[in-house]
C-alpha cells in the first residue's frame, strides 16, 4: 500500500515535473530530422580570397529581409588600404553608399585587401549574456539567435558586441545579426554568403569535423580570430588576417 | 522606404570622421538613456543625505531630513520612465520581472529598484510619518483627513512605546538602506563598466565613479530644493544646516573628482590600443560637455567657490548665495557627466578608427522636449508628495509627547 502511494506520488511529480520543463524549454523551431545536437557551426574566411564583390551582402540582404538601406548589416565587407606611410584607411563596401572618389596611387600603397565581416558567433557570448530577458542565446549547435518575440528592444546586447554585428531592425524594433541563416543550415543547405562567393572565400562547416572545407581550412592554414583579447572565442576564424583589421 | 530613421541617418553619415562600422551609425542609447542614470543618482544620493541623519546622527542636517526622503522618492518614481519610452517593445518590459536572466546586469533592475522602493524608501517614509499622519488625520476634516488614515494604514497607536518602535525601525531601515542606495547607483554603473566591448565604460571604477558622483548630485539637489523651498513658505533658512549640507557636499566632489582624476591619469598611463580615439573623442566631441560643463564649470568652480567660502570668513547672505549658485553649477555638471559617459561611449566606433555623431530631436519619443517633461515630472511628483506629506512639522499640531519624532524646526 505505502509503496503503490510512493509511485503514484511519484509518478504525477514526475509527470508534471516534464511538463513545467517542457513549458519553459526554449521551442527552436527545428526541421524534422534535424538534430542540433550532431552540430556545431564554425566559419573559415580566406582574406586572400576575397575580391569585394559584395555578392555576400546583397544575398544576405536578400535572404534574410535585411533592411536595404546601408546603416543595417548581418554581413560587410571592409577594403583596408595600407599606405606607405603607415596610414590605413578603412571603406565599407557598400554599393548604396557614394563612394568617395579618393584614388590612391599604386606607388603609395603597401598592401590593400578585403574583409568580410559578420556576427562571429562567439562561443562566450557578451551579447548573450547581458540580454536582461534571454531573448538572445546560444543554440545547441553553437548559433547565437534572437527570438523576435521575446526582445524588448532595449539594445544592450548591441552595446556589448565587440565586432559590431548588431543592429536594431527598425521595422521589428527588435535586435537583428547573421544566424549563418539558420533556417538554411538545419535544412543541409550553406548560408546565403557562402552560397554566393564566387571566389570561395566563405567556408562553412562543423567545427568539430576534419573531413570537410572548413576541417581542410584549419589544417591548411595559420588562423587568427577578431580581438581575442577579449576572449570571446569566435567561431569564425580567419587565414590571412592583417593585424590592422580590428 | 525611406523612413524618417533612415533619413536621419543618411544626414549622421556626412558627419562621420574616419572608419566606423556601418552598423554603428545608429547611436542606440540617446538622451533618454542619460536622463535615466541622472535621475537614479539623484535618488541613490538625496538618500545617503539623509541618512546621515539618521545613522550618524548629523542633527545640522534634520531640518532637511523628511525632504531629502521625499526627494528621492518622487525622482525614484519616475526614475524608470525613461528607460520605459526608450525600449523598441515596451509593452514587453514586465518580461525583467518574470524572465530574468540572471547574468545580466539589466535584468537586476527588476530586483534592486523594487528593493529599494518597497523596502527601503516607501517604509522609512511610512514609520518616519506615520506619527504626523494620525495626529494631523485626527485634526483634519474632508478629503485630506481621509488620505492621511489611509496612508497611516488605519494604524491609531501614537503612544510612546509606538514611536519607539517607530524610531527604532527607521534607523534599523537605514541602515540597510545606505548599502542598498550604494547598490541602486553603483548598479547602473556596473551595467556600463562590465560592458568589456567598450573601453570608455569599461572600468573597474564605474560603479565607484557613479555612486559619488551620485551622492555629488543628490546632496546638491536637496541643497538647492531647500533653499529654493523655504522662501517659498515664509520661514527662514537655517544656516547651520545649509553649511552642513555644503560641507558634506564638499567632501563628496573631492572625493569625486579624486576618482575621476584616477580614472583619467589610469587610462593615460596604460595607454592601450584605445588610447588614441579616446583622445579624439575627448578633444573633439565632448571637448564642451566634458572639459568646459563637467570639469570646469560642474566640478572645477564649485570646488573653487567652496575652498573660498571655508578659507574667507563670508558673511551669511553671501555664502548662501555661493551655494546656492555651486548647488546649480554641480546639477550641470553631473548631468554632463551622464551624457559623456553615456553618449561619449557611443560616439567612437568599436573599430577604433573613426567618430561617429548623435543629433538630439526637439520633438518625438526620445528628443529634447520629452526629456525636459521628464526631468520635470518628479518636480511635479515632489511637490504633490509635499502637499500629502509635509515635511515639515505643522507647528500648531504638533504634540511635544515624548520628543521621540524628528523635529523640522524651521527658523
Amino acid at each position: 500500500m505505502e509503496r503503490r502511494r510512493f509511485l503514484s506520488k511519484f509518478l504525477s511529480i514526475a509527470a508534471s515535473a516534464t511538463v513545467v520543463s517542457g513549458f519553459f524549454k526554449r521551442a527552436v523551431a527545428s526541421p524534422d530530422g534535424y538534430d542540433p545536437k550532431g552540430h556545431y557551426y564554425g566559419m573559415g574566411i580566406q582574406i586572400d580570397k576575397c575580391i569585394g564583390c559584395g555578392k555576400c551582402v546583397e544575398a544576405c540582404k536578400e535572404e534574410n529581409n535585411v533592411p536595404k538601406e546601408p546603416f543595417f548589416f548581418r554581413t560587410w565587407v571592409e577594403r583596408y588600404v595600407i599606405k606607405k606611410e603607415g596610414e590605413t584607411s578603412v571603406q565599407n563596401i557598400d554599393m548604396r553608399i557614394e563612394r568617395s572618389n579618393e584614388v590612391f596611387s599604386e606607388k603609395d600603397i603597401v598592401r590593400s585587401f578585403f574583409v568580410p565581416k559578420l556576427c562571429n558567433q562567439c562561443d562566450n557570448p557578451p551579447c548573450v549574456q547581458v540580454c536582461p530577458v534571454g531573448a538572445t542565446f546560444k543554440t545547441e549547435d553553437g548559433v547565437i539567435l534572437v527570438d523576435d518575440e521575446r526582445c524588448i528592444g532595449c539594445r544592450y546586447c548591441i552595446q556589448a558586441c565587440p565586432y559590431g554585428a548588431r543592429y536594431l531592425h527598425p521595422e521589428k524594433e527588435t535586435a537583428d545579426k547573421c544566424t549563418f541563416c539558420y533556417h538554411r543550415i538545419t535544412k543541409g543547405l550553406l548560408p546565403a554568403c557562402v552560397e554566393v562567393c564566387p571566389s570561395q572565400a566563405r567556408i562553412f562547416g562543423d567545427v568539430k569535423s576534419s573531413a570537410s572545407p572548413l576541417g581542410r581550412f584549419k589544417r591548411m592554414n595559420k588562423l587568427h580570430v577578431l580581438k581575442p583579447s577579449l576572449n570571446t572565442e569566435p567561431k569564425v576564424s580567419y587565414s590571412g588576417l592583417d593585424g590592422e583589421v580590428r | 522606404m525611406n523612413s524618417p530613421l533612415t533619413e536621419k541617418l543618411f544626414d549622421l553619415l556626412k558627419q562621420v570622421t574616419g572608419y566606423i562600422y556601418p552598423n554603428e551609425i545608429e547611436v542606440h542609447w540617446g538622451i533618454l538613456i542619460v536622463v535615466y542614470p541622472y535621475l537614479t543618482g539623484l535618488v541613490a544620493g538625496a538618500f545617503i543625505l539623509a541618512s546621515l541623519v539618521k545613522v550618524f546622527n548629523v542633527k545640522e542636517v534634520q531640518p532637511a531630513y523628511r525632504l531629502a526622503m521625499l526627494t528621492a522618492l518622487a525622482f525614484l518614481l519616475i526614475a524608470p520612465l525613461p528607460l520605459l519610452l526608450h525600449l523598441g517593445h515596451p509593452t514587453r518590459s514586465y518580461e525583467i520581472f518574470l524572465s530574468p536572466n540572471f547574468t545580466s546586469a539589466m535584468a537586476m533592475f527588476g530586483f534592486v529598484y523594487a528593493w529599494y522602493l518597497m523596502v527601503v524608501l516607501i517604509l522609512e517614509i511610512w514609520f518616519t510619518y506615520r506619527k504626523d499622519l494620525i495626529v494631523w488625520s485626527q485634526g483634519e476634516t474632508g478629503l485630506m483627513r481621509w488620505v492621511h488614515r489611509v496612508v497611516a494604514l488605519y494604524s491609531t497607536d501614537i503612544s510612546d512605546k509606538a514611536v519607539e518602535f517607530d524610531k527604532k525601525m527607521v534607523k534599523g531601515i537605514t541602515i540597510i538602506g545606505i548599502p542598498s542606495a550604494f547598490l541602486l547607483h553603483g548598479y547602473v554603473g556596473f551595467i556600463f563598466g562590465s560592458i568589456k566591448a567598450n573601453p570608455w565604460w569599461s572600468s573597474v571604477l564605474m560603479p565607484i565613479v557613479f555612486l559619488f558622483s551620485a551622492i555629488v548630485s543628490g546632496i546638491a539637489l536637496v541643497l538647492f530644493l531647500y533653499m529654493v523651498v523655504t522662501p517659498l513658505r515664509k520661514e527662514k533658512i537655517d544656516i547651520k544646516c545649509v553649511d552642513k549640507m555644503a560641507s558634506f557636499l564638499f567632501y563628496a566632489v573631492i572625493v569625486d573628482f579624486s576618482l575621476e582624476l584616477l580614472d583619467f591619469i589610469h587610462r593615460l598611463y596604460e595607454s592601450e590600443e584605445s588610447i588614441k580615439i579616446l583622445s579624439d573623442l575627448v578633444m573633439n566631441k565632448l571637448f564642451i560637455s566634458l572639459g568646459v560643463l563637467q570639469v570646469l564649470l560642474g566640478m572645477l568652480l564649485p570646488l573653487g567657490v567652496m575652498v573660498a567660502i571655508r578659507l574667507f570668513k563670508f558673511e551669511e547672505e553671501l555664502r548662501k548665495l555661493l551655494y546656492f549658485v555651486s548647488a546649480i553649477l554641480i546639477q550641470i555638471g553631473i548631468f554632463a557627466t551622464r551624457w559623456n559617459v553615456v553618449i561619449g561611449g557611443q560616439m567612437f566606433s568599436k573599430s577604433f578608427r573613426g567618430l561617429t555623431a548623435y543629433k538630439m530631436e526637439i520633438g518625438g519619443m526620445e528628443g529634447f522636449l520629452m526629456t525636459l517633461v521628464l526631468l520635470s515630472l518628479p518636480f511635479i511628483v515632489l511637490s504633490i508628495l509635499i502637499k500629502v506629506l509635509p515635511p515639515w512639522e505643522k507647528p500648531a499640531k504638533s504634540t511635544t509627547e515624548g520628543g521621540t519624532m524628528e523635529r523640522t524646526v524651521i527658523g
